[in-house]
């Protein structure tokens, strides 16, 4: 499904640009970025048992998934990561693919709702412009592992299941805003039910840096033997984010598929202006 | 659910007679042998038997989709689905061709997907092979060494609900010499489906893990959703034809007792294999496994095919037909030839005897008439028609909320005095089923049919003894009603 890059009238192009740019220094001077908020300290438990669980030390992490608005500061700054110049080497046919050009969002990507379609690259290279970085898998599922109430929703079968229904779905249904979906104990919005989110090691559940690499290591997750040796065989939700990850390669974009940045905590561990709505 | 239109034309969808014989593949063993797109069809339909003597180069593209489709009516699922379908397309290839498989993972598919082809032999039965991510296409080849008729599914973890939510269908590796000529053959396709809805709640229904883990369906289907073989949908054939059927069972979890209504199967090839059984009645089709029956009509009528563990076929939806036209042929099969009254020794005549006339002052109120009416429903009128009057779709009409039995009230009891067959319509679906007639007194009668007024949201009113005699006397043509007149 490539779609040929609109070339928008110059004029057009250069408001845009203009405007961006405006913005940009507005961000700038005023110091406004994402939202982050501060997530404490957990214990992250891997789909598999041979895997140790892994202590998480308390981070901060955006409010919500990065906007297409927000993406677009960002290749409107670093042009080479616009979808008519980035690198094959670092995105598939996909990236950016529902924009209507390379500094245009167009109707099928609202300036609120989550960027989709980026690869694990682009978005990494927009964490690091951000002085950011992608969090880590078990920094992400221990965050994500949190309901409105609590930190933890281990054996919470209600909260399985409002996943579970989500994963469900189809995703030609479209992106919705972003904080739409529901708010969680430590404050960041829409950590399921809204859109995929990369992180940094995605395929480490694997073992080896290259997922699509070693079957051997990969066939656990087929079949029935996809059960062998999980922590929790109920966890339907937990295997489709397995398998979802695995199934990437590093270029890969698709249309569920975004992210947010997290940072480490201050070392002084003053969370006073960060921390929204944490306990 | 079956078929689902959907809007990509894509180039590599294969026509039925597609052929593109003209091409050469040189295979790893440097074999030159000719290149064919495989005809994929969606059931109850199959491929057309293979002709070639030697084996080709077979593509095969298949296209993995999530989209919402209908499982019954006015029920909806998020199925997730290879080619659009469910069941998938048939596969249908020859021992030793060298086939070529392209999975397509749809780019707005929420989740990666993969094949595991049972024909494979091979890690995964190409499962680690065909992982893809949505928007991305794997490739990988096979050679099918063993011939039968084999399940494919999607082997992605969590694979239960893969399957469950609707990723199978059938491949068959036809033998080297091919399977002996018939008149018919179709693709029926048994699974279960898991919905968080009780059966037939309406709206869109999503997928019950606790159920599945209990594996208590609601649904028990052939070809994907309630109906899919019932009615207009479904099989055809006429006296003296062979039929084949390749039968599969999709699960996830539950083993299939398969028996079609009113026929012997001369052949069943067990288990999809090569060992043939003659003469059976009903055959053990196991979860991700498969049979093919063959067998003649005879008779003309409506052959009914069911999974034979029976309330999945009464209550869930398993049931199919096929129907046989043709003359009659009474020496196999006579129709009824007379309905007369039984009377063991000793017994006076329970129904034949006019009904007493209610005493002077015994008349019975509303109340008692539905309690009675209740009990005879339950014992005569449920099996059909359902305990809550629901019926089963497309096969046995509903009683609650009807327009055809509110309309006219006289006309059910004709029916269940005289019996019924032919077309007829309730609440816009068409029904085509026989009703036989009841052995019950005008007095149950009354009482049933004042029970069935008052329940259901049902129009209310009351049906009097006396007004079911006066129809009993007015004969069936009155009404149109009666069996085997016309």
């Amino acid at each position: 499904m490539a779609v040929p890059p609109h070339s928008a009238p110059e004029s057009a192009r250069i408001e845009v640009k203009k405007a961006a740019i405006t913005l940009m220094m507005l961000l700038a001077c005023t110091g406004v970025r994402a939202e982050q908020v501060r997530v404490g300290e957990g214990v992250y438990r891997p789909l598999y048992r041979n895997e140790p669980d892994q202590p998480v030390a308390a981070f901060l992490i955006d409010e919500t998934p990065v906007t297409n608005e927000e993406f677009l500061q960002f290749v409107t700054a670093v042009p080479r990561w616009q979808r008519s110049k980035a690198s094959k080497l670092f995105v598939d046919d996909h990236y950016l693919a529902h924009w209507a050009g390379d500094l245009e969002l167009g109707a099928g990507a609202r300036p609120d709702h989550p960027v989709t379609q980026v690869s694990w690259f682009a978005a990494r290279a927009y964490a690091k412009w951000k002085g950011a970085r992608l969090p880590t898998l078990a920094e992400w599922e221990w965050a994500a592992s949190a309901s409105e109430t609590n930190a933890d929703t281990r054996g919470d079968t209600n909260f399985l299941r409002r996943i579970l229904n989500w994963y469900s779905k189809p995703a030609s249904s479209g992106t919705q805003p972003v904080r739409s979906v529901y708010k969680n104990m430590w404050g960041a919005w829409d950590m399921h039910g809204s859109v995929w989110e990369w992180v940094e090691d995605f395929n480490s559940s694997l073992v080896t840096g290259e997922s699509r690499a070693d079957s051997s290591l990969e066939r656990p997750m087929f079949c029935g033997s996809g059960a062998a040796g999980a922590a929790d065989v109920e966890d339907y939700a937990a295997f489709m984010r397995y398998a979802l990850r695995s199934s990437l390669n590093a270029r890969s974009a698709t249309s569920s598929l975004g992210f947010r940045c997290a940072h480490d905590a201050p070392a002084d561990a003053q969370p006073a202006t960060t921390q929204k709505g944490s306990p | 659910m079956n078929v689902l239109k959907s809007k990509s034309s894509r180039a590599w969808r294969a026509f039925p007679g597609l052929f593109v014989a003209a091409l050469l593949a040189t295979t790893a063993t440097g074999a030159t042998l000719p290149v064919e797109e495989a005809v994929l069809t969606h059931a109850p339909n199959v491929p057309p038997p293979i002709t070639r003597r030697s084996p080709a180069k077979v593509v095969v593209n298949l296209e993995v989709r999530e989209l919402v489709g209908k499982l019954a009516d006015g029920v909806e699922y998020t199925f997730w689905t290879f080619g659009s379908s469910v069941p998938g397309p048939f596969i249908r290839v020859r021992e030793g061709d060298h086939v070529e498989f392209h999975l397509h993972n749809f780019p707005d598919n929420k989740l990666p997907h993969n094949i595991d082809l049972h024909a494979v032999t091979g890690p995964g039965g190409g499962a680690a092979a065909s992982f893809t991510a949505p928007g991305h296409t794997s490739t990988f080849n096979f050679k099918p060494i063993n011939p039968g008729l084999y399940v494919y599914h999607c082997a992605t973890a969590p694979v239960g609900m893969h399957v469950a939510n609707g990723m199978y269908g059938l491949i068959l590796v036809e033998p080297e010499h091919g399977y002996p000529p018939v008149d018919r053959e179709y693709y029926v396709m048994q699974s279960e489906f898991y919905t968080e809805g009780a059966y037939g709640e309406p709206g869109l229904q999503t997928f019950s893990m606790n159920k599945a883990l209990d594996e208590t369906p609601d649904y028990v289907v052939f070809n994907g959703a309630v109906g899919a073989l019932a009615g207009d949908n479904a099989i055809h054939a006429k006296t003296g034809e062979t039929v084949r059927l390749f039968v599969g069972n999709g699960g996830p979890n539950l083993v299939s007792s398969f028996h079609v209504i009113g026929e012997i199967f001369d052949k069943v090839y067990i288990e999809g294999g090569d060992r043939v059984n003659a003469n059976i009645q009903t055959t053990l089709i196991p979860a991700g496994g498969s049979a093919i029956v063959e067998f003649k009509c005879e008779a003309p009528g409506t052959l009914v095919l069911v999974d034979h563990s029976i309330f999945r076929a009464f209550n869930k939806g398993a049931l199919g037909m096929l129907k046989v036209e043709g003359d009659p042929n009474i020496e196999i099969f006579s129709g009824k030839t007379m309905d007369s009254v039984y009377q063991p020794e000793g017994r006076s005549i329970p129904h034949d005897a006019p009904t007493p006339a209610p005493e002077e002052g015994k008349a019975k109120t509303l109340a008692q008439q539905k309690a009675n009416g209740e009990a005879v429903y339950k014992q005569t009128c449920f099996a059909c028609h359902q305990a809550t009057g629901q019926g089963i779709p497309s096969v046995f009409p509903p009683l609650a909320k009807a327009d055809y039995f509110n309309e006219n009230p006289d006309r059910a009891a004709a029916y269940v005095i005289f019996g019924r067959e032919g077309p007829l319509t309730v609440n816009g679906v068409q029904y085509n089923q026989v009703m036989t007639p009841q052995n019950l007194t005008d007095e149950q009668i009354a009482d049933v049919i004042t029970y069935v007024l008052n329940t259901w949201g049902n129009k209310g009113g009351r049906m009097t003894t006396e007004r079911v005699r006066e129809i009993r006397d007015g004969g069936a043509a009155a009404f149109g009603a009666g069996i085997g007149a016309h």
